[in-house]
Order: C-alpha cells, then sequence, then structure tokens
C-alpha cells in the first residue's frame, strides 16, 4: 500500500496574527512553522494504516525551500519519502497548486506506480480554501471525500467514516481513491529517536513546475475588528467563588 | 441571467445554515437586477419549493436522479456544474458548512473554475460584468482576505451566520431537471449511516466548562466535569488537552475543533491562542480563569478569576450548592 499526504506548511501565530506592511501576508518574523491539525492527522493516519498493511508513505509538500522542515518532521513520525514542490514568493491560490500537485503525483506514478491512497487535510490552516485536494482528485480520475473522521481499508476499498449534521455516515470509495482528513481521525505520535535520525537523512526529491496563476487574486490581508475588553477581576483565588455565582445568577445560568 | 443558490438539505430537511444563503443570494440578486434561483438535489428534497419560495426565490430547480437519495459530494458537485453549463447564472452561492464548501468545490473543479470560500461581502458595486471584489474569512476568522475572482461564472459559499434569514415571498416556479451521473461520480455516496440522538451537544450548550494545558491531567477535569454537570452545561477543551490525549478531540473548542456560543464559557487553564479564541468568541459571557494574569485570554474575556483552577473552580461549586441548600 503506497500512500501520498499533502502537507502546507503554514505559520504558527499565538494570541493574534500580524500582518506584513505591504498586506500581502501574514508577518512571520517572530513565529515559528507547522502544518494543519488536519494534516497532521493525515500523515499520522497513512503510517498507521502502512503498519497493518504494509507499503510506504510519502509526504509532499508546495511551498518555499524551507518547508523543508515540515517534510522533515513528517519523517521524523514515521514516512518513508519526501517530495518538495519549490516555489519562490508569495503563496499560490489553489488552482495553481492543484494543477503543480497533480503534475508532479503523474511524474511520481509513471516513475513509481500508482499510490493507492492521496490524503490531504480537511481544509488548509492559513488559506481555508476546502478544494486543493478535491481539485487533484478530480484530475487524476480518483474518487474523493472530505472530513473524514474513520478511514479503514479493506478488499480495495476506502471505508470512510464522516459525522454531519444529520448523524455519522459511512463511504465506500475503490481505490486508488483520495480523502480529505480531519482532526480527531487519530492522535498523532510523537517523533522517536529513530525518526528524527531518519528526518535528518533522507533526500527530499525536488520537483519544480510551472504553472499559471488561477482566478482567485489576493488584494490584501487585514485583521477583523478587535473585541477591547475591560476584563472585570472578579478576584483572586477561592475567595472570589461568591462573586461569580452573582455573576452566574445576574446571567440568568443559575437559579 | 441569475443567482443560484445551492440548498444544502439532508433527505429532503433543510440545513439552518441555508436559510441565510437565501437571503444573501437574494440580495446580490437585486443588486444585479436578476432573479435568484435555487437548487435542490435529489427529488426527496421536492418539498422545499415553498420555504424556497418564500426566502425569495423565483426558480426552484429540481435535480432528480434515482442516485440522489442520501449526500454524494462528487455527484452533487456534477449536478450543479451541469446547471451552470445549462443556465449560465452570474453566481453560485453555497453555504459555509462542510458539504457546502466541499459541493462548490466539486463543481469547481468540474467546470476549471475558480472558488472563494468563506465569503463575509461582496463589492456593493459588482454589477456581473466585472470581476467581483470580495472578502473571505481565513484561518477559521481570526483574518480577512479582501480579493477578486476573475471567472465567467462566480462560485462562492457564504460564511457560516453572517446573514439572518429573512423572508420575502416570491412565487416560485418549477423547473425539474433530469441528471446524468456517470458511474465514476456515484462512489462516493453515504452508504451506511447511524442518525444522531437529539439532545445539547457543545455547539449548542448554555453553558461551557473549558479547560486547558493549566489542568494538568485527565484526572485534573473532575472538578469541572462536577461544575457543568451543576449547572446542566458541558465540558471542553483547548487543544493542548487532546494533543495530550487527556480528552477526546470531540471535546475540542477552536478552529479545527467546534464552534461554540454559550451562555457562559469558563476558559480554566487555557491561555487563549488565537485559533481557540475564534471558537470561543461567539460565546455571550466568557470568565477566564487563569494563574496568569498577564494570559491573552484575561485580557479578551469579559470577567477574570486570577488563581490556581484547582481551587478556584471547586470552591464555585461549593458557593452553588450552598446556594441551593439555603
Ligand atoms: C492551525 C492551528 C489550529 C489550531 N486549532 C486549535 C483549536 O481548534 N483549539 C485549540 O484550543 N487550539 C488550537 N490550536 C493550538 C493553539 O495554538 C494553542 O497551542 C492551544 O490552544 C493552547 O492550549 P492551552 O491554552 O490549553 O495551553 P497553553 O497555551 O499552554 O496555556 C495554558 C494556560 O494555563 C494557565 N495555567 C497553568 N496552570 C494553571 C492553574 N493551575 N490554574 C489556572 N491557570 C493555569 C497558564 O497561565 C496558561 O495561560 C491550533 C493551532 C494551529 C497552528
Ligand atoms: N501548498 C500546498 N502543498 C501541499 N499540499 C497542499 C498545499 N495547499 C493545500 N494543500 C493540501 O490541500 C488541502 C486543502 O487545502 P485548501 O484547499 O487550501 O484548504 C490541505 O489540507 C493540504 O492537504
Amino acid at each position: 500500500m503506497n500512500i501520498l499526504v499533502c502537507v502546507k506548511r503554514v505559520p504558527a501565530p499565538g494570541a493574534r496574527i500580524n500582518i506584513t506592511e505591504d498586506g500581502q501576508a501574514v508577518d512571520t518574523a517572530f513565529l515559528g512553522f507547522t502544518v494543519s491539525p488536519h494534516e497532521e492527522c493525515a500523515v499520522e493516519q497513512a503510517v498507521q494504516l502502512v503498519e497493518k498493511h504494509g507499503g510506504e508513505v510519502t509526504v509532499l509538500t508546495l511551498g518555499p525551500a524551507e518547508a523543508q522542515e515540515q517534510l522533515r518532521t513528517a519523517v521524523s513520525t514515521g514516512v518513508a519519502k519526501a517530495v518538495l514542490v519549490p516555489i519562490d514568493g508569495a503563496d499560490w491560490d489553489a488552482q495553481r497548486t492543484a494543477q503543480a500537485i497533480t503534475a508532479v503525483v503523474e511524474s511520481l506514478e509513471a516513475a513509481g506506480g500508482k499510490f493507492d491512497l492521496l490524503l490531504f487535510g480537511n481544509e488548509s490552516a492559513d488559506s481555508g480554501g476546502y478544494q486543493v485536494g478535491i481539485r487533484v482528485a478530480l484530475k487524476l480520475g480518483r474518487p474523493m471525500v472530505n472530513g473524514a473522521k474513520g478511514l479503514d481499508i479493506a478488499d480495495g476499498m476506502a471505508k470512510v467514516r464522516r459525522d454531519s449534521e444529520a448523524g455519522v455516515e459511512i463511504y465506500m470509495l475503490p481505490m486508488p481513491a483520495a480523502v480529505g482528513v480531519k482532526e480527531g481521525i487519530n492522535l498523532p505520535r510523537y517523533p522517536t529517536m529513530k525518526g528524527r535520525l531518519a528526518s535528518k537523512k533522507v533526500e527530499v526529491q525536488h520537483s519544480a513546475v510551472a504553472c499559471a496563476a488561477g482566478g482567485l487574486k489576493l488584494i490584501h490581508l487585514r485583521r477583523p475588528p478587535e473585541v477591547v475588553r475591560n476584563t472585570k477581576i472578579l478576584g483572586t483565588g477561592p475567595d472570589a467563588a461568591a462573586a461569580v455565582v452573582d455573576l452566574l445568577e445576574e446571567i440568568g445560568v443559575f437559579k | 441571467m441569475s443567482v443560484l443558490a445551492v440548498v444544502g438539505h439532508d433527505r429532503g430537511r433543510i440545513e439552518s445554515a441555508s436559510l441565510g444563503l437565501l437571503t444573501a443570494a437574494r440580495k446580490l440578486a437585486a443588486q444585479l437586477h436578476t432573479t435568484m434561483e435555487a437548487l435542490t438535489i435529489g427529488a426527496n428534497a421536492d418539498g422545499l419549493r415553498d420555504i424556497l419560495a418564500a426566502h425569495g426565490a423565483s426558480v426552484v430547480h429540481q435535480a432528480h436522479h434515482a442516485a440522489l437519495v442520501d449526500f454524494g459530494p462528487e455527484a452533487w458537485g456534477e449536478v450543479v456544474a451541469q446547471l451552470v453549463r445549462k443556465c449560465a447564472p452570474q453566481v453560485v452561492m453555497g453555504s459555509g458548512t462542510e458539504r457546502g464548501h466541499e459541493v462548490i468545490a466539486q463543481a469547481a473543479a468540474r467546470l476549471d473554475l475558480p472558488a472563494a470560500m468563506n465569503c463575509t461581502e461582496f463589492d456593493a458595486k459588482f454589477d456581473g460584468s466585472q470581476a467581483l471584489r470580495l472578502v473571505r474569512a481565513r484561518w477559521g476568522g481570526s483574518l480577512l482576505e479582501e480579493s477578486e475572482l476573475d471567472a465567467p461564472v462566480k462560485l462562492v459559499t457564504l460564511a457560516n451566520h453572517m446573514v439572518v434569514p429573512v423572508e420575502a415571498p416570491a412565487s416560485a416556479s418549477v423547473t425539474i431537471i433530469e441528471v446524468e451521473l456517470d458511474a465514476a461520480v456515484r462512489h462516493s455516496f453515504v452508504r451506511e449511516r447511524v442518525d444522531r440522538v437529539a439532545g445539547v451537544t457543545l455547539a449548542t450548550s448554555p453553558v461551557v466548562v473549558g479547560g486547558g494545558r493549566g489542568v494538568g491531567s485527565a484526572e485534573g477535569f473532575a472538578s469541572l466535569e462536577e461544575l457543568a454537570k451543576l449547572l446542566n452545561g458541558i465540558v471542553g477543551c483547548s487543544r493542548a488537552v487532546t494533543n495530550n490525549g487527556w480528552r477526546n478531540h470531540t471535546d475540542q473548542v477552536g478552529q479545527t475543533g467546534t464552534r461554540i456560543a454559550p451562555d457562559i464559557y469558563f476558559a480554566c487553564g487555557i491561555s487563549g491562542a488565537i485559533q481557540h479564541w475564534v471558537g470561543a468568541m461567539a460565546s455571550k459571557n466568557i470568565l477566564a480563569i487563569n494563574i496568569d494574569k498577564e494570559a491573552y485570554i484575561v485580557s479578551k474575556a469579559a470577567y477574570a478569576v486570577i488563581g490556581d483552577l484547582h481551587q478556584v473552580v471547586p470552591a464555585i461549586s461549593a458557593e452553588i450548592r450552598r446556594r441551593r441548600a439555603q
């Protein structure tokens, strides 16, 4: 079983997100980087499936050279191969990203055979476009379901469990298939010593592709109006309990 | 020429987000001097015609195919794509729900058109002839993007809870479209389902007692459970807690968890990172309990108690019990 997981390098902001002066990007001067929790879970799910059924996991990202950091983190938790699709400068839009990933998957598959599964996050943490995986899957002719909270493999089918407003739903996709994963499907593991060593040694394959921009163009980013609060301190330590219960009475949650 | 609203429903029951969607689509249609039309997918949704008319749809397109019983993202996206090719609407709007995003993304992929998800505003000067300036939510709503959607048909989803539904009765005519679905798009249908039992959930509970890393352990949640029980509330948590395996992800509040809107949210031992905050900010009242008076959550909450949650939370429960006994 060969599985490809697509992850995107994004900043990890704390209390607020600051924007660069030109309004084109998040100001990352003092920030670390990560991937979406959904994508961390997609990596973990792939590693677990391969542990059970054999095969190997490849992780792919389209991003700046620094995105190797996110690829190596994935390797440290059990991924075998890493592919970087390098871009210079600004983020690519969803159509352009999908086109590039599609081309790279095609060439990887021409060399090494079809991936049984393509895994994506439900949505990227920063852009939240909900579409890159869907576009790639359609171009490659793979059935695709997003929002997976469960994913098992049996008899050439991918069994996807997902929550909806109405309840729990099960989908059965003939493989090769594509799935968008949501956080909560599993609890991602921490890197092992052996994993850390492997992540230093792994050779990151570079696959550059040229693609034209799509039809959604960023003009600028801005922050929503911020709540400015004069926080009312009800007290310090357990002595504040009476004031808290007074508040509960006032707002009507304690009668 | 029209604005087309893609109505979300489950076996004929309309999703609540779709009512706000109809209102937003109708406003945009009025701005473009055109009609708002609605699309329902599957014959089991034909009965929605009256409610769609009441919300201003002048045409209801009812897509029929024997396979269209439950939700299927690829089939639904294919239906939207077929209708777009046939009717050439100027704008296609879906709801900002998981299914809504997925259907619009599927349609966009099939039509090879761009799509803008989670829109919060559309340019008031848009007349249908130019690119559409819009604002959309990123980072789960902690950042806004102003962008330009340049395409012959504009595919968008409306961010959830942005528009309050307002009725505006129209006399909707009905067109039935028999769609063609090839075998490939018929794989991704719901095969089995277990319906949810009705009841209060984290998303709808009037009281949420949330715990973060400051709780320290799975066992540490006992006092939060107790307080929640006294107030008929539900326990929530931060991602630090789910990552540590102290609680299930179904309890997580935030960008990649649940969005809550209780009358009161107790944020105990939670720092207030922006990804947590976006899930909690719709709460009517927030009470932060934190040892650190400089914690972000303390400055963002309406109320705060500075202290160790392991002392403060049991004291609140004791005070509630004391007053009840009186
Ligand atoms: C893309 C992305 C998505 C994310 N999605 C989510 C999400 O959905 N939900 C979410 O919660 N996070 C999410 N996060 C993680 C988020 O950035 C924070 O890491 C997380 O919310 C921190 O959890 P915390 O507040 O419990 O822990 P910390 O930040 O470690 O804060 C612990 C707090 O507890 C206080 N404390 C310690 N001991 C005590 C005590 N005895 N009594 C009282 N107070 C005490 C401390 O002063 C501190 O303020 C996401 C991150 C990313 C990058
Ligand atoms: N730059 C990228 N590199 C690799 N994968 C990506 C990239 N952008 C998006 N994806 C994948 O597509 C999913 C959906 O992204 P989006 O459409 O931006 O919400 C993400 O969770 C990733 O799995």
